[in-house]
This record gives structure tokens, sequence and C-alpha cells, in this order.
């Protein structure tokens, strides 16, 4: 069984979830014995495929005289969108992104209509652009390669699915990692939303990564339900187990939130907590890793709140700095307002952190041994982070059974089912 | 007699290192070592070292005729000591000559004034005596950091011993008055106040190398020909600036030495003003009216108010947090931990929190180390809370010394007591039974 898979970025060029995601799918694939393409826009050469066959859609020629581009392009209109629909983009990122287009240098990149198109990658201004001719790409791609089927990880390689589809008449699988209403709110891009209900409507099958994020794709897109299944992500063990000895040097225990400070993470509710916990208990300190767009509001409400001795920011964390935030951290809360799955507390539970995640995340759905709350109820996240602080038994009790359930929710099983709706098709 | 007054103010502060939160609770080196010499070292070469040279040959020129003034702030001191000790040695030079005035301020450049008055005395005294033991001579004219000025200030200032204070003169404050004479203050008649003009003393700070500015270049017979300008009851004109000013926010290729070269003999062959320090200005005129100043004004922005320091919430947060341990700092009796608390309260750290700036367009002070005022207020914050858990730690260790000591002082005293209260006890006994028995 082959399959050419259409994904958008591929460690370690990876901005967030759908990189680590569609990695961990991948190998479990192959474990399967599923055979793959895996088509970048942009590969860097240090990426580590293992026997993932990786494709280079930048370097992939097309002949824009075709009459199969002629069709395409006579259907496509794209618009030049403005930077906001950056869906993962770290803070690093978008400013080498700005970086770059005042440097001009995207710009003299050449048009679509070339023969080769170097694409930045990533998440720029040219998105729409990028994404339109990738699927001219995956025209080319689809002829050029043997496969029984065709496999695109979300929005932005969708349209790169459905003409690989057209032209090859092989079954398309669509994944939906998140949908644009996790990404925007109620505020949604109209133009990512009909790629996305195009992209779904041409599928075979959807694979939503939560039974919440399939009932976003039912109810607000309109998909039929018998056609979208639900795919729970794993999390990847790590790669050497490291030491997760970490020297404490502060007394107090530590709450931490560790991620993008955006909207949909919902960090205000964090901090609203935080100042309830710290009315009540001065032997703590809360911690907020992480950038993003909604960092500088966020500094300026806990000055307000007079809590910023105890409140610390600790900017954007990579690599060893992460694993030392966990290894220092008594509780983890992940209050997103809106999290098709989320896999952070996972890597928390790794590290014998007790969890606290909002009832609003995918993740909700197959862990047990974490506190579940709504995320705008700071009372109950309050109340949380206060228990798992003072009562011993509770943190005892997640991290024994915490470490054991997360160590069990395997990118394995996820690849077996994918596998099995592969299998649907090719009998 | 009319006089200009040239005083020039030095500061630099003790910059923090990037400090970050995996730091707190186990790194206590929170400042910038590298970046705090090089600036000084640029500082001095620039600036410091070529500009004293020229005013101690304008001196040696003019003998008394002459006279300037400096404010230079403790910690600017401490770093000059360390990193650039020629610069000191210059400063001395001036000092043996009889026609500088050293003026005091806080040590540390601190926003004490506004918070703490036993903080604000403490470091006027410590300044004071700085500036006795390295040049002579004990201050006579208080200015505040960054000129900030209000009517409390004054009488703190008057219960210290000073009469003399130098402040900005804003159009807030004077309307149509003239900064060019001596104001008292309302509350306190006995404070003199000597007010900057602060359009001349920017036309020479700020603007002299601006070229689009219609006055440019900026000579001596011009700026002298203004001077005559002013109107027949000028009777002093503050001239009142940064002495970085000379070679560094003016480049030397400005000619901004030159015109410090030729000013004093331009005045003295075109005009009939003479140079002054402001305790001779005090001394020699009658205050022409009381000014009212109940809000705190400085020499900053437009607005020549506080807020550049303390205009926003991250500002007024990370101040309270400082002061609020005061009580701990003293209490622990830690020459180190007050060194850090008192380096902790440079002005700086709280204008590098400023939101104000990003449509001013004016000369800012320059080496800010920070991209964002909340990259400062991050920074700023991390090294405050280690700094608390010291103090903790200090203040707990000095109450188990006492502690341990206290029970054996008790003890003692119990066993002094004890004695003569057996060999009262026994008579008071006895005369209660005997009341008793009366009874």
């Amino acid at each position: 069984m082959k399959v050419l898979m259409f994904g958008w970025e591929f460690p370690p060029h990876i901005s967030g979830g759908l990189g680590t995601a569609s990695y961990g799918l991948t190998k479990a694939l192959l474990k399967c014995g599923v055979d793959l393409i895996f088509v970048v826009p942009k590969a860097y050469g240090d990426e580590k495929p293992g026997s993932i066959r990786l494709v280079n859609a930048s370097e992939v020629a097309i002949d824009i005289q075709d009459e199969v581009f002629r069709e395409y392009l006579d259907k496509m209109s794209y618009v030049e969108v403005d930077s906001q629909l950056v869906p993962y983009a770290t803070e690093e990122e978008y400013f080498k992104i700005i970086e770059k287009t005042q440097q001009g240098v995207t710009a003299e990149k050449g048009s679509i209509h070339s023969r080769k198109y170097e694409f930045a990658g990533g998440y720029g201004k040219n998105l729409l652009e990028e994404v339109n001719r990738y699927a001219m790409v995956a025209l080319t791609i689809a002829r050029q390669y043997d496969f029984d089927l065709i496999h695109s990880h979300d929005w932005l390689t969708y349209m790169a699915g459905k003409e690989a589809k057209r032209i090859t008449g092989k079954p398309l699988v669509v994944h939906m990692h998140a949908t644009e209403f996790d990404r925007s709110g109620e505020s949604v891009n109209q133009q990512v939303y009909d790629i996305e209900r195009a992209g779904m409507e041409a599928a075979d099958k959807v694979i939503a990564v939560s039974h919440m994020t399939r009932s976003v794709v039912i109810n607000r897109y309109g998909i039929h339900p018998d056609k979208v299944v639900t795919v729970h992500n794993g999390v990847e063990p790590p790669e050497t187990e490291k030491d997760l000895e970490v020297k404490r040097h502060l007394d107090e225990k530590i709450v931490t939130f560790l991620g993008r400070i955006t909207f949909q993470k919902g960090p205000e509710y964090f901090i609203e907590a935080a100042h309830k916990v710290l009315q009540r208990d001065d032997n703590v300190r809360f911690v907020m890793a992480g950038s993003g767009d909604m960092l500088n509001k966020m500094i300026r409400r806990v000055a307000k709140l007079g809590i910023s001795n105890k409140f610390h920011f600790t900017g954007f964390l990579k690599g060893d700095d992460v694993d030392k935030m966990f290894g220092m951290s008594d509780v983890y809360v992940m209050p997103s307002v809106s999290e098709p799955f989320g896999i952070s507390p996972l890597e928390a539970m790794r590290s014998n952190v007790p969890v606290i995640i909002s009832k609003q995340s995918g993740v909700a759905e197959v862990l047990k041994h974490a506190i579940k709350v709504d995320f705008w109820d700071i009372d109950a996240m309050a109340d949380a982070i206060y228990g798992l602080l003072h009562y011993n038994a509770l943190p005892e009790t997640f991290k024994k059974h915490g470490k054991e359930e997360v160590d069990n929710i395997k990118w394995d099983q996820a690849g077996e089912k994918v596998k099995e709706i592969y299998q649907e098709f090719l009998t | 007699m009319k006089s200009i007054c040239f005083y020039f103010q030095i500061h630099q502060p003790f910059r923090l290192r990037n400090y970050r939160f995996f730091d707190i609770g186990y790194k206590h080196d929170y400042f910038d070592e590298y970046a705090n010499r090089f600036i000084m070292q640029q500082l001095a070469e620039n600036s410091y070292l070529p500009a004293n040279e020229i005013l101690l040959s304008q001196i040696k020129k003019f003998g008394k005729k002459f006279k300037v003034s400096f404010s230079i702030s403790g910690i600017a001191l401490e770093q000059m000591e360390r990193f650039t000790p020629e610069v000191i040695d210059s400063f001395k030079k001036l000092a043996a000559t009889g026609n500088v005035e050293f003026l005091t301020e806080t040590n540390n450049h601190s926003l004490a004034s506004l918070k703490s008055k036993t903080e604000f005395f403490r470091q006027v005294k410590l300044h004071e005596a700085k500036i006795k033991s390295l040049f002579g001579v004990k201050p006579k004219t208080f200015r505040n950091t960054e000129l900030i000025y209000n009517d409390d200030i004054g009488n703190l200032i008057f219960e210290l011993g000073y009469s003399t204070v130098i402040t900005e003169g804003p159009k807030h404050v004077l309307g149509w008055k003239s900064p060019n004479l001596l104001y008292c203050s309302a509350t306190n008649p006995k404070v003199k106040l000597l007010m900057k003009n602060f359009q001349l003393s920017d036309d020479i700070a700020f603007r002299f190398s601006v070229r689009n500015w219609s006055e440019w270049p900026l000579t001596s017979e011009k700026f002298t020909g203004w001077l005559n300008a002013l109107g027949p009851k000028t009777e002093v004109v503050n001239l009142f600036m940064d002495y970085e000013t000379f070679g560094e926010n003016q480049k030397k290729e400005t000619g901004i030495f030159d015109f410090l070269k030729t000013f004093p003999q331009i005045v003295f062959d075109k005009s009939r003003f003479q140079f002054n320090t402001p305790s001779e200005v005090a001394a020699a005129l009658q205050p022409a009216s009381p000014l009212h100043i109940p809000y705190p004004i400085s020499w900053a922005d437009e607005e020549r108010d506080i807020t550049a320091w303390l205009g926003n919430e991250m500002q007024n947060e990370a101040f309270n947090k400082l002061y609020e341990l005061e009580e701990s700092v003293n209490s622990c009796e830690d020459e180190g931990i007050l060194d850090h608390w008192q380096k902790l309260q440079v002005s700086d750290h709280f204008y590098y929190m400023s939101t104000k700036w990003f449509s001013d367009g004016t000369v800012r002070r320059n080496y800010n180390p920070y991209n964002s005022p909340y990259d400062a207020f991050i920074n700023y914050m991390n090294v405050l809370a280690d700094f608390e858990i010291r103090v903790k730690k200090a203040c707990a260790g000095k109450v188990k010394e006492e502690a341990s000591k206290a029970p054996a002082r008790k003890r003692a005293t119990k066993k002094v007591d004890e004695k003569p209260v057996k060999t009262t006890k026994k008579p008071v006994t006895r005369k209660k039974t005997g009341g008793t028995s009366k009874k």
C-alpha cells in the first residue's frame, strides 16, 4: 500500500502541532507497513525522514503550458491576504517573515507561473499564493509517482490533495488537525473556510483529531457524519530517555502555562486563576512560558493585578529549556479556549507533572488522569491549582497513573486506525 | 549683574544583565559588568575627558570669571572609580580650581523622594559624604534625580539643610513668568529655586547638530546674541544639560567642543554676562516671587512630569514592589543587600519600562539595553524576585540569630532579676500576710 501524503511541515522545521503530528503519524504508518511519499513545500535538507520518501515541492519543475494547469488556473483566483492567517507561527518565525518581506527576498522569488518556485515554507504573507502553487506542484507529482491513495494534512494542503485526486482518480483522505474556528474564534477567514470545506467535500474520508473537532466538521462545515472519523493523536516517546532531574532553586511550588500566548490558548484565564490562588497562598509562583501576540497585554494585566513578583514570564523557550521548565513545575495548566487536540499536557505528564486542562480541548477526551475545567471557569481552575498544591494525595495519584496513561497514548494506535481507513478503499 | 549658570549632569546606571527566570533563587549577579564598563570607558574617552580638559583650560584662562557646576550621581562615581579612575582625577583637578561647584543628589539617582523620606535622606547623605571625600567640599546646592521637584520635596530638602535647589522651568508652572529670575518655594520661602531655561539649554543639548533646524549651525556668537536679546530684567540664565551633550549626544564632529571653547570668550567680549554657580546666584539675588509646585515636575519630555518613570502599570508595579521591601532590607542589616536594593532603585530601570515614546522623536538617553519596555519589565522583575528571596532569607537568618541570642539574654536577665525578687519577695509576702492578718 502506497500513500501520497501532502504536509506543510516536517521536523525539525516545525512551529507547532501540525509538524509534530504529521511526523508521529507517518512513523507509525511506516511501522504498519504503509509506504509513504511525503511532500513538503520546502525541504531544508536536514530533515530526518527515516524511510519516508521526502519530496521537496520547491524543486519540482512544472510546465505551465500543460493543459492541466490551464484548467486549474482558470478556476483559481487567489487574493493576497495580510498575514493574520498565520495558524501556528511562533513569534520568532513571524519576525523572520517580516524581515524577509522587508528585504524583498520573497518578492524576488518569482511568480507562481514560473517553472520552479521557491516556497517560503512556514506561514508568510503569500500563504494563499503558496497554497495554490503547492496544488499545481501536486498535479505534477501525482503524475510522476505511483501510489494508491492520497492523504492531506490541514487546509494548506487540501487544494493539493484535491487536484491530485482530480488527475489520478485515487481516493482522498483529508486530516483535520485544526479548524478555522480554532484558529480565529468566530471571526473566520472566509477563504480559508472555503478551502477547508471544499477539501472535505472532495475527500472520501475526513479524519478529525478529536470528537470535538469531528462535531465542528459536521455541524459547521456540513460534512456528512458517515464520512468523518475521529483518530486521536498520540505522543512521541522522548528520543533518548533524558535525565529529568532538574535542580530546583526555588522553594515555592511552581504552576506553569506553556504555549503560544494567543487568544486560542486562553492565557488570560490562567492569570486570573493565578491571582485568585495568590490571594490565599503566598508559597507559589506562576510561570507563563512562550510568546505570542497577547504577551504584552498579559504582562500589563499581571502588573495591574500587582502579582508580578510571583508571576513570571520567560519568553519563548526552546529545546532543553522546555524540559527544564517541566522539570521545575508542580502543576501544568492548559486553559485553551479551543484546542483541537493539544499535545503539551501529555508532555507535561510524561515529566511527572499533574495537569489541569480545559474541557474545550480534544485531549480531554482521551485523558482520565487530569483535572478538567471549563476554560472560563477561573474559580474551578484556581480550586484545582490550590488542591494540587496542598492536598498531597492528589498530585501523587495523578503522577502515579498519569505517566502510565500517557505512555499508552501512542501513535501506533493512531497509525493502525488510519491504516484501517485506507484499507476500506483498497478492498 | 547678569549670570549664566552652567550646570552639567552626569549619570550612568548599573545596567542589569539578561537575567532569566531560571536564574531566580540561584544566581545573584545582576549587573552587566561588560556593558557597564564598556559604556563608561566610551563616555570617558568621547565626552568626559575632552570636555573636562576644555573646562580646565578655560578656568585657567579666565580665572574667577568662568565657573561651572556639576552633579555626578554616586552610581556614576562608583563606576568611574572602578572603570575609569582617570576621570575622577580629572574632576579632582577641576575641583581644586575652586571654580566648580559640586551639587548633591540622591546617591543612586533614585526616585526615593517620591516614596520614602528615610531612604531619600539616607541617599542624599551618602552622596554628600561621597562628594566630600572625593572633592573635599560639602555641597551647598541640591538637585534631585532628573530635576524632579515639588513643594514637598522642597520641604524635605530644607530639612536636610539645603536652601538652594535647581529644577526645570516648565511652562505649566511658570506661565507668563520668566525662567531667568530667582524664585522661592511658596510653602517655604527660604528655599530658593533656579529654573532651567529649557529653550536655550535644549538649543545646545538637543538641537545643536540638527541640520533642518532653522538656526543651524549654532555658533557662540549667535547664542550670545540670543542671551543679549533676553529682556532687560534678566538676572540669571540657567543652562542645565547632560554632560554627555559634549562629545556623545552631540558628537565631536558637530563642532560642539569648539562651541565650548569659544563660548566664554565671546560672552565676555560681547555681552554683560558672567558665569556663576547656583549657590552664588542664590546668595546674590532676591527671589522675584514665590512658586507653588504641588505636582512633581522634571526635565523629561514635553510634559516635564514624572510619567517617564511612573506612567504605566508596569512601572508602578515594579516601583511599589521594590519599595515594599524597604523595611525588610533595613532590618536585615546586610550591606550587600542594601547596596543591591539601592542599585535597583536607579531611575533608569523604570525609564526603560516606559511606553510613552513610541511616537516621540527627541533625543533619548543612549545605551538602553532593551528592545521593548516589556522586556525591561520582565528582566527587572526576575531580578527583583531573586532579590526578594535573598532578603527574606537574610531576614530569617537575622531573626534566628536574635532568637538564639534572645533566650540567652532572657535567661541572664532572669537570673539578675530573680535574686532581688527573691530577696524582696520575702518582705513583701510577709507584709501581705501581715496585712491579711490585720484584716
